[in-house]
């Protein structure tokens, strides 16, 4: 018979005792999920920018589209990405499928839309006339941009925590295209379920444990930064 | 403020009505009817319960509610309380199972097999071997990828007494351990390239789409035998008890062993009862 409060003791121990076998999952979720960010970023931020800045047809329609794909289950994006990357499938000859890339790859389409319509919303909010001088003080285009985006740079850090957070809980692309590989694709979320469905539930305690540190700091960073935004005027 | 208490009374009715009808549905459920057995997944995917359930159910008006999960956890799930009934293929664990006092009235119902299965290219060169720790030496000697479902399942466990008796500590590169189902843990060998040990119900069910071929079977250490017990009431005195005997008798009955013997997957025989010798 296990109890809530036995189970949770062992995972402390386990964690504490420095289980090789727990930290190198905790590791390959921080190496896929953080290279996947550091992918998707830099061009969710230009992408952003330009909906924000430059006028040009079909402007809205882009960006309704982009808060539509926000609402895309993960797992039709764990399965468009299965079956896109099966050798029976058009990019089967990468032989990527149940590879860490697989997983960065579905990570990074799960993420990439919110860190717009994050990134957008924070860039729409800082003031216009920092561009603007910004280019009629003669800075080159790249330069005023970082002008622009330092002005905001909270708003902006706040998006990719957010970013962070979705993919680095997520299970279902994870579990999909990783295949969720001892030591090679088994992430936090992908191995908490297999602990569960073996009633390990120790285990399963434990990086849950590692996860729920995770998000309670990632968003009391967040509300930091926004606090800080909000005062900053 | 009167339309906030108006408010509050209404929530507050709406959620005692929601209350008592979980309530009165938990009730029905202890007051047999249902019967919740909890099996693995070698007998949902292969089709069989489908089959031969609502037979049963018709016959005594019960709602069989199916738990399909790897071994370890539907062990796990009668151990708890989860469920009324237990059918599952791993004896050692069954037989703990039984002297832990978590389970009672244990029977053999049938045995299936298991079947190692890879790319046709066959690296390892398996094929027509007759003594399947020869087969696990060979692929373990030519590094060819294998895949472990590696979540404690009765497949898994049966893997992991193979290579005990070749005397091999499956590690490195070459061997995967994926810790999903067997259904997707063939996919995942057909994508690789990879060899697998597998039931052959579930085989046969997924055979079509996979570029695998049966490799080596036949070796009498590959048989697989299904126990069901009932979850102990004595433990457990809110179980459906009569229900999980029931079931158990109506297993081994000669009809119940007669529907199993007959089931069929294109063709093919999956399960031999031996619950009744004929």
């Amino acid at each position: 018979m296990y109890s809530l409060w036995d189970s949770t003791q062992q995972a402390l121990i386990l964690l504490a005792s420095g289980d090789t076998a727990l930290w190198k999952i905790v590791g390959i979720s921080f190496s896929v999920s953080l290279r996947a960010i550091l992918f998707t970023a830099p061009v969710a931020l230009v992408v952003a920018f330009i909906l924000a800045y430059v006028p040009f047809p079909g402007r809205k329609l882009v960006l309704s589209t982009f808060n539509t794909l926000l609402s895309v289950p993960v797992v039709v994006v764990g399965l468009t990405l299965y079956l896109l990357l099966s050798r029976s499938g058009p990019l089967g000859d990468l032989h990527l499928l149940f590879t860490q890339s697989a997983m960065i790859l579905g990570q990074i389409l799960l993420c990439f839309p919110l860190l717009v319509v994050l990134c957008h919303a924070a860039i729409s909010a800082a003031d216009r006339a920092a561009w603007e001088t910004a280019l009629t003080l003669g800075a080159s285009l790249p330069r005023a941009l970082v002008t622009v985006l330092y002005e905001v740079r909270f708003g902006l850090l706040a998006a990719i925590i957010a970013g962070f957070g979705r993919i680095i809980g997520e299970v279902g692309s994870s579990m999909m295209v990783g295949g969720n590989i001892l030591n090679f694709t088994r992430n936090i979320p992908t191995a908490i379920a297999l602990e569960t469905s073996k009633g390990a539930f120790s285990e399963g305690i434990a990086l849950g444990i590692v996860l729920l540190t995770l998000a309670f700091s990632l968003n009391f960073g967040l509300s930091f930064l926004q606090r800080k935004e909000a005062t900053k005027e | 403020m009167n339309h906030l208490n108006t408010l509050i009374k209404r929530v507050t009715v709406f959620t005692l009505v929601i209350l008592s009808t979980l309530f009165v549905q938990s009730h029905a459920y202890a007051a047999s009817g249902v019967l919740r057995l909890a099996t693995t997944t070698s007998t949902q995917n292969s089709g069989l319960l489908n089959d031969i359930l609502p037979v049963f159910m018709k016959e005594t008006g019960m709602t069989v509610k199916v738990i399909a999960v790897g071994t370890g956890k539907a062990l796990k799930l009668g151990e708890n309380g989860d469920v009324d009934v237990v059918l599952v293929h791993a004896r050692p664990a069954e037989e703990k199972f039984i002297a832990a006092k978590h389970g009672v009235n244990r029977r053999d119902v049938m045995y299936n097999d298991f079947v190692i299965v890879g790319p046709s290219t066959d690296p390892a060169g398996i094929k027509g071997m007759q003594d399947v720790t020869q087969a696990f030496v060979a692929i373990a000697k030519s590094q060819s990828p294998f895949i472990s479902r590696g979540d404690d399942s009765g497949t898994n466990k049966k893997e992991i007494q193979l290579w005990e008796a070749a005397n091999i500590k499956p590690e490195g590169n070459w061997y995967r351990s994926a810790g999903q189902g067997m259904g997707k843990v063939l996919q995942m060998a057909g994508e690789m390239d990879a060899y697998t040990l597998t039931d052959r119900g579930t085989w046969l069910a997924y055979q079509a789409s996979l570029p695998l071929q049966v490799l080596m079977q036949g070796d009498k250490r590959m048989f697989n035998p299904y126990g069901v017990m009932a979850v102990n009431p004595d433990k457990y005195p809110d179980v459906n008890y009569m229900g999980a005997m029931q079931l158990i008798a109506w297993l081994t009955s000669a009809e119940g062993q007669h529907l199993i013997r007959n089931f069929r997957i294109n063709g093919n025989q999956l399960f031999i009862p031996e619950a009744i010798a004929n």
